[in-house]
């Protein structure tokens, strides 16, 4: 048996073997004591060809109902905008796929280029001044920015919006618990989460303040109002944010926030059944120290010439080991490189496009359901998701949808039980017109 | 070719270029749909150039940029083997790639098998009952598995163990990761073989053990012998055994973990299962367990009954570790790559990745100082002792090897070797690549001896020479400014 991922022919070996000095590649394991090795072949099966592999997995790509078939308006965390050709491409060039993290400088110039104008991307979207290099996804990006704010300030207090995603808060309370922080969370009020709330859940105590914007409802929540109520009690407040939505809401930066931390899927990256997908990380200066994960820098090397290196490592797990800011080592390069490519490619004008064009499609969406009596949950002002009553059994009307090509919304009902009956729809600028009157056309006949 | 200087993005295009022609909006336009409160003041000032200006942009960087596919990459503990193209071509089937997390599990039946199915492979790889895809990377799987340590001592109220015992040779993300789970890294000095000194772990076990984290091969590239001594002093104690999966592609199908007396273990898909590192991620970071730890897995598992696959969720469990449900599309690539090599591909793999190392380190011991004589397991370390008389150092060698088109070992560590230089070959490189660098390796070594500035003064044939670290962390310039 030869496999094509293994080069040595039988003359290669025994040639080796023989400048070692043993007869069998076996007397290499001589330290592995008889007692633990596996004394029968692994359960794994015959091996596959590439022809027979990729037969396989066609087979079950196929047992999928994938949104090139079907019209999406799921949303809740992963969104289905359009991804520009020119993504796949720069990210098929395997001088950057195939490399590991930039250790060796003169080599991966191309690479630390590619990622400080990522760092550069994300601030000038977010308003911050500084960014890391990537977390592993918007969920953890928020978590870390929770236990920075705590060790920040030397508080225990995190105080989170109940319309932050449930599983980001689901993430946050893994993440917490074992340091004993406190989650305190903060209900909403038609949607969205008012001052007068937030303002009976914060106090001295309170090292971090956390609000989605848009919010999981797609609603969009007063971020300067309640960035001033957690400064006035000396917390610090990172903003959830959507990427996209950026290109026409202020940048939280821009209001006071402290960290913006989201989930960067949304800029170019495949919707992948959850991942790889991007964290990004902004903050203060103040706190560019204490943040987790890779940061590039500029530099110039020894003829003056420009030039980019990781930088700040004494924050990092391989040089302060148990005293890190955080654990994380490899973290989601590639989907940052996306992202950059994605940004650099829809470019200044065609950035604000697609945040308008999602606002757009998703407010005709939301009338033309309003039309046909099917009502629209909260008042608040949204960007691209809402929340519609409806009068069957969710999963019943989304089986139904599904047979007119259709992938509904989420039902509500699963994360909040008072919200049980409602759907929250997402529209992007990837849904056609034609798409949404479909849509309106199967929920209506359930009005 | 590779142009002298490359603008950053932000100095090339102009205004009014654009890159895609995305359609024209379908409905009908409203004003004001978002309060002027909430408005974007200044469009964001992104790029303005055309396609060709982009991708030459990009192309022009990744021609900056050495990969696995570019050269050689003995990069110690990182185990840069090949990624196979197939793998690449099926994660980016629709069916795979254009799969929303949320959906009805009714309509993902084929992700839902790739899951279920790669989890008992790797769980039959590992010697582990059960396996938790949602880790997102290596020390995210730490991360997991200490907060299931903690979970089972917590479930059985033993709630005084908060300590993980940690040699002075393993990963920093050891540490760090028990530090991140709000628990105290206890280290212990090592052998200096790098092995455990079984005295100095009988001293730290106590009753506030929660595990000893270990890595096997060790990060010397030596295997443990005493692990079952190891195992039964820390179980015996109360504690658990963490297996730090980053070097386990010396020993699939010979060895394995769970076999050894580990109860948690993490695998790293992006080492030992081909899938590319992507530049620093995306990897994957599985975590296997023992039966007596299922029920603290994070939430939802996949579960097969009556010929279908659906979502299950624990009481018991951790939590989740990411919002939905892992690095799917890194696992699609890893599981593609099992079925390629099958059982017996496996164990194959890792004795030609032991083979490897094991002859670069014999045919480099006269060259270059190598402190342990005993055979290696996938990497050997050497040092630049025998160069230190010239006024070279670990990394002047490195450097050099830049001009010689290879990348460099990984170079000071482990920290408990003097001037470590870590080669990790792997199974995928042919025996004329390793002669070519085993070649250069000892013209290094002359030339460290004969030409001290030529090897001092490196690289010479890169872009950049050696760049300015202190200057870019004293004054950190981490973004563009209009000028």
């Amino acid at each position: 048996m030869t496999w094509s991922y293994l080069p040595h022919t039988a003359e290669d070996r025994a040639e080796m073997l023989a400048a070692i000095g043993v007869k069998d590649t076996m007397e290499l394991y001589a330290d592995v004591p008889d007692s633990i090795r596996l004394h029968r072949p692994l359960a794994l099966g015959e091996p596959l060809s590439e022809r027979e592999v990729a037969a396989y997995f066609k087979k079950l790509a196929a047992a999928n109902a994938n949104l090139q078939e079907y019209a999406c308006f799921l949303g809740a965390g992963a969104y289905d905008h359009f991804i520009p050709s020119t993504v796949g491409h720069v990210l098929s060039r395997s001088e950057f796929y195939t490399a590991y993290t930039q250790y060796q400088p003169e080599i991966s110039q191309g690479y630390l280029q590619a990622l400080w104008e990522y760092q550069s991307m994300i601030c000038e979207i977010t308003g911050m001044p500084v960014s890391n290099a990537s977390m592993y996804d918007g969920s953890t990006a928020m978590a870390e920015a929770a236990l920075l704010s705590c060790h920040a300030t030397r508080r225990n207090e995190i105080v989170v919006a109940r319309s932050v995603h449930p599983n980001y808060r689901t993430v946050l309370g893994t993440y917490a618990k074992d340091f004993g922080f406190v989650v305190k969370e903060v209900g909403f009020t038609d949607g969205v989460t008012t001052l007068e709330a937030l303002s009976q859940v914060v106090s001295k105590n309170t090292g971090a303040v956390i609000i989605q914007n848009p919010n999981f409802f797609g609603n969009l929540e007063d971020l300067s109002a309640l960035i001033a109520k957690t400064h006035e009690v000396g917390a610090l407040f990172t903003a959830v944010s959507d990427p996209i939505a950026l290109g026409i809401l202020e940048a939280p930066g821009k209001q006071g926030a402290d960290i913006v931390v989201g989930e960067g899927q949304p800029l170019g990256l495949a919707i992948s059944f959850g991942g790889p997908y991007l964290g990004f990380m902004a903050a203060t200066a103040k706190l560019m120290r204490k943040l987790p994960g890779r940061i590039i820098g500029e530099t110039v090397d020894k003829n003056g010439k420009r030039g980019f290196v990781l930088t700040l490592q004494a924050r990092e797990q391989h040089i302060r080991r148990d005293k890190a800011t955080s654990n994380i080592c490899s973290n989601e390069a590639l989907c940052a490189l996306a992202a950059t490519v994605y940004l650099s490619t829809v470019g200044k004008e065609g950035y604000a496009e697609v945040a308008s064009q999602c606002l757009q499609k998703a407010h005709y969406a939301q009338q033309a359901l309003a039309g046909h009596g099917i009502e629209t949950v909260f008042k608040a002002p949204f960007f691209q998701e809402f929340v519609v009553k409806l009068s069957g059994n969710i999963a019943e009307i989304n089986q139904e949808l599904l047979k007119e090509g259709i992938i509904g919304g989420l039902d509500l009902g699963c994360y909040y039980p008072e919200l049980a009956g409602n759907m929250l729809l997402c529209v992007t600028e990837n849904r056609t017109k034609a798409q949404i009157d479909a849509l309106v056309v199967g929920l209506g006949a359930k009005a | 070719m590779i142009l002298e200087r490359q603008p950053l993005i932000f100095e090339l295009g102009k205004p009014g270029r654009k890159a895609v022609d995305l359609p024209k909006l379908d409905v009908p336009e409203v004003s004001n749909l978002i309060p002027e409160k909430y408005a974007r003041t200044n469009k964001a000032a992104l790029p303005e150039l055309s396609q060709l200006e982009l991708i030459r942009h990009y192309t022009q960087l990744s021609n900056r940029n050495f990969g696995v596919d570019t050269g050689f990459y003995p990069l110690g503990s990182c185990t840069m083997k090949y990624n196979p193209k197939i793998n690449e071509d099926i994660s980016r089937y629709e069916g795979l790639s254009l799969l929303h997390p949320l959906q009805d599990s009714a309509t993902v039946q084929g992700a839902l098998e790739i899951l279920y199915k790669c989890e008992q492979a790797l769980a039959e790889i590992s010697g582990m009952k059960a396996v938790t895809m949602q880790p997102a990377a290596g020390a995210h799987g730490e991360l997991t598995g200490l907060k299931l340590i903690r979970a089972y001592h917590r479930d059985r109220n033993d709630l005084a163990r908060t300590k993980v015992i940690v040699p002075d040779s393993a990963h920093g993300t050891n540490p760090a990761s028990a530090a991140v789970c709000g628990m105290q890294a206890v280290e212990i000095k090592s052998e200096a073989d790098g092995s455990i000194d079984l005295e100095a772990l009988k001293a730290v076990v106590g009753p506030d053990t929660a595990a000893l984290m270990l890595t096997n091969p060790s990060t010397l590239g030596l295997f443990e012998n005493k692990i079952e001594a190891i195992a039964k002093i820390v179980h015996d104690a109360g504690g658990l055994l963490y297996y730090d999966g980053a070097n386990s592609n010396a020993i699939m199908g010979i060895v394995r973990p769970g076999d050894m007396g580990f109860d948690v273990v993490h695998l790293n898909l992006h080492k030992t299962f081909s899938t590319p590192h992507g530049g620093g991620g995306p990897g994957s970071g599985p975590v296997g367990v023992k039966e007596a730890l299922v029920k603290f897995l994070p939430n939802p598992r996949v579960q097969f009954c009556d010929g279908l696959y659906s979502w299950v969720t624990s009481d018991k469990s951790i939590g989740k570790m990411q919002a939905f449900h892992g690095n799917f599309g890194i696992i699609v690539r890893a599981y593609a790559y099992i079925l390629s090599m099958g059982g017996e591909g496996l164990r194959k793999s890792s004795e030609d990745a032991v083979l490897n190392a094991n002859y670069c380190k014999k045919m480099l011991e006269e060259a270059y100082d190598s402190p342990f004589d005993r055979f290696c397991m996938h990497e050997c370390v050497l040092t630049s002792k025998k160069q230190k008389q010239y006024g070279i150092h670990t990394l002047d060698i490195a450097k050099r090897l830049l001009d010689y088109g290879y990348h460099p070992p990984t170079i000071y560590f482990p920290m408990i070797v003097e001037e470590a230089i870590m080669i990790e070959p792997t199974e995928s490189e042919s025996k004329e690549t390793l002669d070519g660098f085993i070649d250069a390796m000892k013209k290094i070594a002359v030339e460290a001896a004969t030409d001290t500035e030529l090897v001092h003064s490196a690289p010479h044939n890169t872009i950049v020479s050696r760049l300015d670290e202190t200057l870019a962390a004293r004054n950190p310039v981490v973004k563009w400014a209009a000028q």
